[in-house]
């Protein structure tokens, strides 16, 4: 994933991936998630290219992809941690962890590194309370993590 | 006088026939079903707070302001989002949610700036209404935290969620700052306009309002209908004029003078200055909405080009001499009686205006017969929708469309042809895109690929891009299919036609030639496309035909009219709700003035000339004899003025050298002329070869009626004195007066009567009863006198509808190797026809210039690129303009607009015209296209000559 360099023409590959949504009921979710699947971010141009394509406005299109936070207007890092902020995870201390992983990556919230390894986002609740704190390396999710581990996974993710 | 005040429902009205009962703050209501809580309480006098709610738009529940309580059920909903039940009983104002408001309200402003004393909504604002409302008397945040009010924080840190003001737009200006973010505007953008350029942009405590992609008002894909603006409840959305002059103080309800849709306004004033034009939401053409240049476009009439002196000049190579009315007036009546003295009775004529008013066109006609003693009077419908007063009047027996606009709220097909509502009737297209998205289907047929064939959220079901010129051939194979399909309504045809008549038609039309399979090789259009669209419309439910001048502007223009009319009574959509054929006219008082008797033939009433009875009725009221005979139509006073027999005209509010087709013919016929008067706002192009300027009034200055494309007559309100000194009905009357008539009408209500007294549809009009009901539609008499929102209801004026054969005949212009591409024209949101007024406002921003739209394929094959400078030439002259590459229209066709003089796009139109009524075929021209690198020789002498002629004696050369 987060393949940033595509092969095929950008445009012609967004109207592709709307082309085999359109049968759907709402087919403009599905449609962003293939594009920032394969693109790692959704591009003013392939909103525009988008909106066109399903007869809706720039505004439309705009205001449904930045609802979302998940959906990226530029590219990630190669990978993307995930940490989660919400309130099981507070309370088992992962606001330290951020913390330490912050200074340990150099970055901010929503930072990458400057290798281009590791974005570095927050989010609201995995569902892991149960596990807290937890986190989310690309699509794997990783519970009751503490510094050590976490090293262990931003190691192996920058290998 | 105060502000005329609308009361904000809340919710829109429900449909519901059904009566509900409930109780609220001890009062027994009773409502629609349906209707919501907050709306039920309105309606009852009771005020429930609210932000995000209006009656323009659907009820959201966002602001957590309008809660209430219900006995026996659990908590506190919105009133806006529950809709009443029987027998619940409802409290408004408990003391849980005085607390649970104040709470709110405290948050929404602990990020609202608190300078209301110097903002421009200080006193227009719905944020300070309910603050005072809850009883809000301290926010206990602070303004310390996270906001958007603040550029800089206190120790000077920039705040990254502030936004600076958004000034792009020229007629509104947004401020993201005071923004609370309610959706109003977002809404109103969807729900009222169609439009959907805004939205709002990320969540939570990020949300913002954003045209288009976080892009500019200017740059996004907003149309600056104003609807935003309208809803906003703060001064996020502010009219740049509240901003500069402060909040009216008092308002009159008067008539847009634009297009024919004829949009009901509040003109709110500060003294004798406008402050801002605002939609009325009891306008019926317009229901609350409108557009561009309705809203906005009226900063001509205060422009500094706008002439307010009379003129004279001996020859037009003079300069203008400016003079007193008094000398105006007598120079007139002592040339026009000495013409007539030299050269005989007939030697002159006039033009009636479709932008003044009824009364002011009714008065020209009869300074015209009564006056003049001849007949030679005719309008600018002449060049428009003659076509269709001819048409409709064969078919149904009346000159006019046969529904009102609400009627597009009950239709299941429509089929647009040779009309582009978005840009020439705008706020009737948002109804129309409204309905679309409700579900009806539309069937377009236009060479060109207007807005409504795709846009967001709506699309035709068909789009049928015929061949310009074509009109008859397609909609003779519509009506091939829907006889030999058996898609007819047999038992309407029967009961309100003739039959006979009906299988003559019939028979013609199922000949083998009129198949779409023999038509598709000259019309362009497939079969398969044709007899879906006569399948859709025959068979679709409700079916509505609304058309514009692509139809009538043609050889075949009267032709097409009955076309339509065949289509429509073949499968019975006549007479009722969400049928019908509607012509959607261009201008604000066309429909009005024609029916004022400016045509030729006709007196007021569409009552031929030769009709003794009638003309009894005027000879006697006027005291003279009228003429038997029809007098000369514009083209045949031009071409009298050529052989030398025609001397003089006056031209009220028409500017002939821009409007009418070939312009050489027309400056050649108006330089032959000895007496050209021209009474209008501007020294327009037709002024300069006047030899008399009588400065014109706006809409705002004098009192009047307009009648729209629903025969709806609207009034026209005084709002401010003429800055000229003169209303145009008083320029007319002291004029008559000069020239030896006996006029003495004091207030345009008593020429509304005289109307009323002489034609019958208009018996029952008169100022005192549209100021009681607001509008009437025509026919208003004693057998109607509620007045007639839908015609033919049960039967036709005529008697039986009349169906008649349509024989398509090709146009005499064709393309052939030297002009190989068809040339059809058309109009843009922003412009307003000749653009005389819109061209004299901020509107310019949005067209600066007319370019010619041509496909890809063309543009390549001469080499020419997308802003390049082209000729355009065709068998009656060339001009110049810039090419605009587009695939909307199709290969072998170009389009543009006509708005700005300078491109002179009707020096290339010819003088063929429709064969019934003379209408100019401006939709179809051959022409040739090849690069060039600049303006034509034609262009560069006229423009030498323009300026030569607007020169005033004593001042600097008048700008245009």
């Amino acid at each position: 994933m987060n393949i940033r360099a595509v092969a095929v023409d950008e445009a012609t590959r967004v109207s592709e991936i709307v082309e085999s949504c359109r049968h759907l009921e709402g087919p403009l979710l599905p449609v962003l998630h293939k594009v920032q699947e394969e693109f790692g971010f959704v591009a003013e141009s392939a909103k525009q290219i988008i909106a066109k394509a399903l007869n809706l406005s720039r505004a439309d299109v705009h205001g449904v992809v930045t609802f979302y936070h998940d959906f990226r207007d530029h590219p990630a890092g190669r990978h993307r941690l995930k940490l989660c902020r919400a309130e099981a995870c507070q309370s088992m201390g992962c606001e330290s962890l951020a913390e330490q992983i912050k200074a340990k990556l150099g970055v901010d919230w929503h930072g990458t590194t400057s290798d281009g390894a590791i974005t570095l986002e927050p989010v609201f609740c995995l569902g892991l309370c149960a596990q807290a704190p937890a986190a989310m390396l690309d699509g794997d999710v990783y519970a009751r993590l503490d510094e050590d581990c976490l090293g262990d996974i931003l190691t192996e993710a920058r290998r | 006088m105060s502000l005329v005040s609308e009361i904000d429902y809340g919710t829109p009205a429900s449909r519901s026939t059904d009566m509900v009962t409930l109780t609220i703050d001890g009062r027994e209501v009773t409502v629609a079903a349906g209707t919501s809580i907050m709306r039920a309480s309105m309606e009852a006098g009771i005020q429930v707070p609210k932000l995000c709610a209006t009656d323009m738009v659907d009820a959201f529940g966002s602001c957590r302001l309008c809660l209430i309580e219900v006995e026996g059920r659990n908590g506190t909903p919105a009133s806006c989002t529950t809709p009443v039940a029987a027998g619940i009983v409802v409290h408004t104002q408990t003391e849980r949610l005085k607390q649970i408001r104040k709470g709110v309200m405290e948050l929404y402003i602990s990020d609202h700036p608190l300078d209301c004393l110097t903002c421009a909504a200080n006193g227009d604002c719905e944020l300070q209404d309910m603050a005072g409302a809850v009883g809000l008397r301290d926010v206990r945040y602070g303004y310390d935290g996270e906001n958007h009010v603040k550029a800089r924080s206190a120790v000077g840190e920039v705040n990254a969620q502030w936004m600076p003001k958004d000034e792009s737009n020229p007629y509104f200006t947004y401020d993201p700052s005071k923004c609370i973010v309610c959706s109003r505007c977002v809404r109103a953008c969807e729900e009222v306009q169609g439009t959907f350029a805004l939205t709002i942009e990320g969540r939570g405590f990020d949300s913002r309002v954003s045209p288009g992609a976080h892009e500019a008002f200017l740059e996004s894909e907003c149309v600056s209908c104003g609807a935003c603006v309208q809803a906003c409840p703060t001064a996020t959305l502010t009219e740049k004029s509240v901003i500069q002059i402060g909040q009216p103080e008092h308002s009159l309800v008067t008539t847009c003078a634009y297009c024919g849709v004829g949009c009901s306004f509040k003109a709110e004033m500060r003294g004798q200055e406008l402050v801002r034009m605002v939609p009325w939401k009891d306008g019926q053409a317009n229901r609350g909405h409108s557009c561009v240049k309705g809203r906005f476009a009226y900063g001509y009439a205060s422009h500094k080009d706008r002439i307010l002196n009379p003129m004279i000049r001996d020859k037009i190579s003079d300069p203008w001499r400016e003079v007193t009315w008094e000398e105006a007036f007598a120079h007139v009546a002592s040339e026009f009686r000495r013409i007539q003295y030299q050269y005989g009775r007939e030697s002159i004529g006039g033009i009636t205006s479709s932008r003044c008013t009824n009364e002011e066109t009714y008065l020209v006609q009869k300074l015209i017969r009564a006056g003049f003693g001849n007949n030679n009077v005719d309008t600018c419908a002449r060049v428009c929708h003659s076509p269709t007063g001819y048409g409709l009047g064969q078919a149904f027996g009346t000159s006019a469309g046969t529904q009102n606009f609400d009627s597009v709220e009950h239709t299941d097909v429509v089929i647009v042809i040779g009309a582009n509502p978005t840009d020439g009737h705008p706020v009737f297209g948002s109804r129309l895109k409204k309905r679309l998205r409700q579900g009806a289907k539309l069937i377009v047929i236009d060479p060109r690929r207007i807005d409504l064939v795709r846009s967001p959220h709506i699309e035709a079901s068909c789009h049928l891009p015929l061949k310009p010129g074509t009109n008859v051939a397609v909609l003779t194979a519509l009506a091939h299919v829907i006889v030999t399909e058996g898609l007819f309504d047999e038992r309407f045809i029967r009961e309100r036609c003739d039959w006979s008549e009906f299988e003559d038609w019939a028979a013609f039309v199922s000949e083998p030639q009129h198949s779409p399979e023999e038509t598709e090789k000259f019309t362009g259009v497939t079969a398969e496309d044709l007899r879906g669209a006569a399948r859709l419309y025959a068979k679709g439910g409700n079916g509505a035909i609304y058309y514009g001048l692509g139809v009538t502007e043609h050889s075949q223009g009267s032709t097409t009219v009955m076309a339509i009319a065949n289509l429509a009574m073949a499968t019975g959509n006549i007479g009722r709700p969400g049928v019908g054929v509607n012509p959607l006219r261009g201008q604000n008082n066309v429909q009005g003035s024609c029916d004022m008797g400016s045509f030729p033939h006709e007196l007021p009433g569409y009552r031929h000339i030769s009709d003794d009875a009638t003309r009894e009725t005027f000879e006697k009221l006027w005291g003279v004899t009228l003429n038997n005979e029809p007098g000369l139509r514009i083209p045949n006073m031009l071409d009298a003025a050529v052989e030398g027999t025609f001397k003089g005209i006056y031209i009220q509010g028409e500017d002939i050298l821009q409007s009418d087709p070939d312009t050489k013919h027309v400056s050649a016929g108006l330089a032959a002329m000895e007496c050209v008067v021209v009474h209008d706002l501007f020294l327009n192009e037709t002024a300069n070869y006047a030899h008399v300027f009588l400065p014109g009034s706006t809409f705002l200055e004098k009192d009047g009626t307009f009648t729209n494309a629903e025969r709806r007559i609207n009034r026209v309100r005084k709002v401010m004195t003429p800055k000229n000194g003169y209303a145009d009905w008083e320029v007319t009357q002291k004029m008559a007066q000069a020239m030896g008539l006996k006029w003495a009408y004091s207030h345009p209500s008593e020429i509304m009567d005289e109307i009323a007294a002489t034609t019958p549809s208009f018996a029952g009009v008169s100022y005192a009863y549209l100021e009681e009901k607001g509008s009437v539609q025509w026919p208003c008499n004693e057998k109607f006198p509620n007045g007639s929102p839908i015609m033919h209801v049960d039967g036709f004026v005529r008697g039986k509808g009349k169906f008649i054969r349509t024989e398509y005949v090709a146009t005499d212009e064709r393309t052939g190797p030297r002009f190989p591409l068809l040339l059809t024209t058309g109009r843009i949101l922003s412009q307003y026809n000749v653009g005389a007024q819109t061209r004299r406002t901020e509107n310019v921003v949005w067209h600066e210039e007319d370019r010619l739209e041509i496909h890809p394929h063309d543009a390549e094959q001469r080499g020419i690129k997308d802003g390049d400078w082209v000729k355009l030439a065709s068998r009656a002259g060339d001009t110049t303009l810039r090419a605009l590459i587009t695939d909307r229209v199709a290969p072998g066709v170009v389009y543009t607009t006509f708005h700005h003089p300078t491109t002179q796009a009707n020096v290339i139109t010819t003088d063929f015209s429709d064969w019934a009524t003379n209408c100019p075929e401006y939709k179809v021209t051959a022409v040739q296209i090849s690069p060039s690198n600049g303006p034509t020789e034609w262009q560069q002498e006229y423009e030498e000559l323009s300026r030569k002629s607007r020169r005033i004696v004593g001042k600097l050369e008048a700008a245009e």
